[in-house]
């Protein structure tokens, strides 16, 4: 659909774009990405044919560029400038419609039925139909970038360009806008667009040219851009890379440059053992990923709370009902990761383990009534069962990769396992030993400060702290609960 | 409707006063050839004097607000007149050459200063657009308002220095760079038609490409508009009204400044009814002042110029007080 050969243009005597080359697929969704000044709206100008270049050609429709008309190019390509603004107020509708000057044929130009549909059919698109017969200075910045894209539209193009299109606008018309640009993309317009925003153009391109300094530093699909160290070279800036929770693009996150942090150590002082429940109430907010009944899953967390509830708590809405106690003890329920046992919190155990540069503090509350073995099959399973949970906290004083979460997930379980095969704990209906309770929760939670530790497998200092932690914590509050029910 | 009342009465009202129906009947003499039974002194005055002059006024009026509409359209500009470019100094150029040096080109006789006015206003529209084409290739539109104001500016100077160093034609020069429509008769209006057909009909027929090239020219271009050749035609059909008008009747002022203003209050922005409606009430506006010019202190009259920057200047600065108020963007 378009072709661009070793493109070479700019203002006056400087180059801003330096031997540029690619090309555009009918239907795709193109992005463009770099830095200020990287030479994106003058490459854009180019293409639309605003700009002569000073070498190499552009192709559209496999036909050079300056052999077209301007009526027959405005009629293949129409252009969503950054800004578009007029001293007079013209109405709505008067604008969208002067997007069909280039379809307007003969000596007066008459307005056709075809003239009309389109224009209707674009105002539909945009929302800008219920507006219609207003000037466009009563409009805000949103709305008005919405009627020029009608107007664009109107022009009924098979290449659609635009500069930064979501810039004036809110989080809902910017994700409205771009799932138009997507479905008319689908159903065969070319989008060629540039962005400011990494994240967007990820989400919604299929494919993205990364420009610096006038070339091209990196062209591919969103996967192939999205790299942290791409992002850093260009733009010079620290990213981390995360998945999107929903689709399958990656997105970046800007890590501040903010002044260091004093460490914080987390240890047996902060734990606060009540009657019903145990908190930790760490002074900044710890990055946490974790199972339990709120606060599941990755996020920053400033309250631990464990909280002990009768053996017969039975409830449907148990959520509901948990949320409201943490609520009513003070949490915030958005900050908090919530767990529950039937274990007294008397019962419960902690163990703070040193290892180099690194401590954790491990808490457990450890029932084994529901003691299950998860490798053995199972023919039924009783509704009703004894108490018993495994609720494992494990805070790390460090600044955590992801893996070493996951590895910290792993070894605080094998720990778990190791400590009930100790005590001899069987899955009452296989008669095998225990690798857990059918209820069991476990957090890992690190303050992200002071010395990195990419790892947490069975052999590195952290691994080997949280090992060593979780055992004892776990084993002793066995005990614990086992004498318990015992003097019962 | 405006058109037609403004004709008559300023036909009809002087220092003798004609009634309508012998307007009516001395018009159809002369253009359809009916019979005539009035006085012949009644016929000379109503066709020989006033009507000449009240036709004149409105093909002035109507030049000069078309041009303005035009010009404020494609420059972006609502301060934008006519004399923008400095069309009208140009042609004042020649004219006030001509009166300083009572130069008389044969064959042209009385017509030596309309024509070489009219000259020299074409001359300047060249001018300014070569030089900005020279400072520019792609010739952007700030850049042709800067090199008009510098001809203005420039010429205006030379306007200057020849009324400092005049002595009894003083007075005529200022009358005549004030403006006027006085006693100029059918031989002006002949001069200017074709110059007001060819500059009005260009305009009205690039209705559509004024209405995207005052978005900008670059959404202009991405509309598909011939930005290059377009903007080229509307200045100089724009400066051929201009200029055609100031020869034959000097500066009259903000009839093209106003004028649009109002008609874009009234019917909106767009050129397709903009261009046309300012031409008609442009003309009916000037016949309107001209009358006023000669009746008010009569016998004696005022320069048409002045009567138009009274009525215009408090107009326009109320236009601009609503607008500032009404908090819109000019």
């Amino acid at each position: 659909m378009l072709q661009v050969n070793e493109l070479l243009g700019g203002y006056g005597s400087g180059l801003i774009v330096r031997g540029v080359s690619f090309s555009v697929k009918q239907g795709e969704l193109f992005g463009i990405l770099g830095p200020n000044g990287s030479g994106k709206t003058t490459l854009l100008n180019m293409i639309s044919g605003l700009t002569k270049p000073s070498g190499g050609t552009v192709l559209v429709k496999e036909k050079p560029i300056q052999a077209y008309l301007p009526k027959e190019l405005a009629r293949v390509i129409a252009v969503l400038p950054q800004m578009t603004s007029s001293q007079f107020a013209y109405t709505v509708k008067e604008t969208v419609s002067l997007g069909r000057y280039a379809h307007q044929k003969g000596f007066f130009k008459s307005w056709t039925a075809e003239d009309e549909r389109a224009v209707q059919e674009a105002m539909n698109q945009t929302g800008t139909a219920g507006f219609a017969e207003k000037p466009l200075s009563a409009l805000s910045g949103g709305e008005r970038q919405r009627v020029f894209l009608a107007q664009a539209l109107a022009q009924e193009p098979e290449i659609l360009l635009l500069d930064e299109p979501t810039n004036h606008l809110d989080l809902s018309y910017q994700k409205e806008l771009l799932d138009l640009l997507k479905k008319m993309a689908a159903d065969g317009l070319t989008v060629i667009s540039i962005f400011h925003d990494l994240n967007l153009a990820s989400l919604y391109c299929d494919r993205l040219l990364l420009m610096n300094k006038g070339k091209i530093h990196t062209l591919g699909q969103p996967a192939d851009i999205m790299v942290e160290e791409h992002i850093h070279n260009v733009y010079h800036t620290n990213v981390q890379k995360q998945p999107h929770p929903e689709v399958p693009k990656p997105q970046m996150s800007l890590l501040p440059e903010w002044p260091v942090q004093p460490d914080i150590e987390i240890d047996e002082t902060f734990i606060e053992q009540h009657s019903d429940y145990l908190a930790i109430r760490p002074p900044v907010p710890l990055k946490a990923l974790s199972s339990g009944v709120i606060g599941a899953g990755w996020g920053w967390r400033s309250a631990f709370v464990n909280r002990h509830v009768d053996q017969n708590y039975q409830l449907d809405n148990f959520e509901e009902e948990a949320a409201a106690y943490f609520s009513n003890k003070g949490f915030d329920l958005q900050e908090t990761v919530g767990m529950m046992t039937a274990v007294k919190m008397e019962d419960a155990a902690w163990r703070k383990e040193t290892q180099e540069s690194v401590s954790v503090l491990a808490v457990a509350t450890a029932g084994a009534g529901n003691a299950v073995d998860v490798t053995r099959p199972r023919t039924s399973w009783k509704e009703k069962q004894t108490p018993g949970t495994i609720n494992i906290w494990v805070f790390a004083n460090g600044k955590l990769s992801e893996e070493a979460f996951v590895q910290g997930l792993m070894t605080a379980t094998e720990a778990k396992v190791k400590a009930l095969a100790d005590a001899g704990i069987t899955d009452r209906e296989t008669g095998t030993i225990a690798t857990g309770t059918s209820t069991d929760s476990t957090l890992v939670a690190a303050t992200q400060r002071g010395a990195y530790q990419q790892f947490a497998g069975s052999v590195t200092p952290l691994g080997i702290a949280i090992g060593r932690a979780v055992y004892e914590a776990v084993a002793e509050s066995l005990q614990k609960t086992a004498r318990r029910r015992a003097s019962l | 409707m405006f058109l037609l009342a403004a004709a008559f009465t300023g036909t009809a009202a002087g220092t003798i006063h004609v009634p309508f129906r012998d307007i009516a009947a001395i018009l159809a003499h002369h253009i359809i050839g009916t019979g005539l039974d009035l006085d012949a002194s009644v016929d000379n005055i109503v066709w020989k004097i006033r009507f000449p002059r009240v036709v004149l006024a409105g093909l002035i009026g109507a030049s000069l607000a078309i041009a303005g509409a035009a010009f404020q359209g494609l420059l972006r500009n609502p301060l934008a007149d006519p004399y923008t470019l400095g069309v009208s100094s140009g042609a004042s150029v020649g004219a006030v050459l001509i009166l300083f040096f009572h130069v008389s080109i044969p064959f042209l006789g009385g017509f030596t200063l309309p024509a070489a006015s009219v000259i020299a206003a074409i001359f300047t529209i060249f001018g300014v657009l070569l030089f900005a084409r020279a400072v520019e290739r792609s010739m952007k539109l700030e850049t042709i308002i800067l090199t008009g104001i510098i001809f203005s500016s420039f010429l205006g100077s030379f306007i200057s220095l020849m009324i400092a160093l005049t002595g009894e034609e003083l007075r005529q020069i200022i009358n005549w760079l004030l403006g006027s429509v006085s006693m100029r008769g059918w031989p002006y209006v002949q001069l200017l038609l074709p110059f007001f057909v060819t500059g009005a009909c260009m305009l009205m027929y690039m209705a559509p490409e004024l209405n995207a090239m005052s978005f900008g020219e670059e959404k202009a271009k991405h509309l598909g508009v011939n930005v290059q050749r377009k903007k080229m035609l509307v200045l100089v059909a724009g400066s051929i009204l201009t200029g055609a008008a100031v020869a034959v009747s000097g500066t009259i002022g903000f009839v093209g400044l106003v004028v649009p203003h109002l008609i874009r209050l009234l019917v909106g922005p767009d050129h397709r009814h903009l261009l046309p409606l300012s031409m008609i009430a442009g003309a009916g506006f000037l016949i309107l002042a001209d009358l006023t010019a000669r009746t008010i202190i009569s016998p004696t009259e005022l320069p048409i110029g002045v009567i138009t920057s009274l009525i215009g200047a408090p107009v326009f600065a109320v236009i601009l007080l609503n607008k500032k108020q009404k908090g819109s963007v000019t």
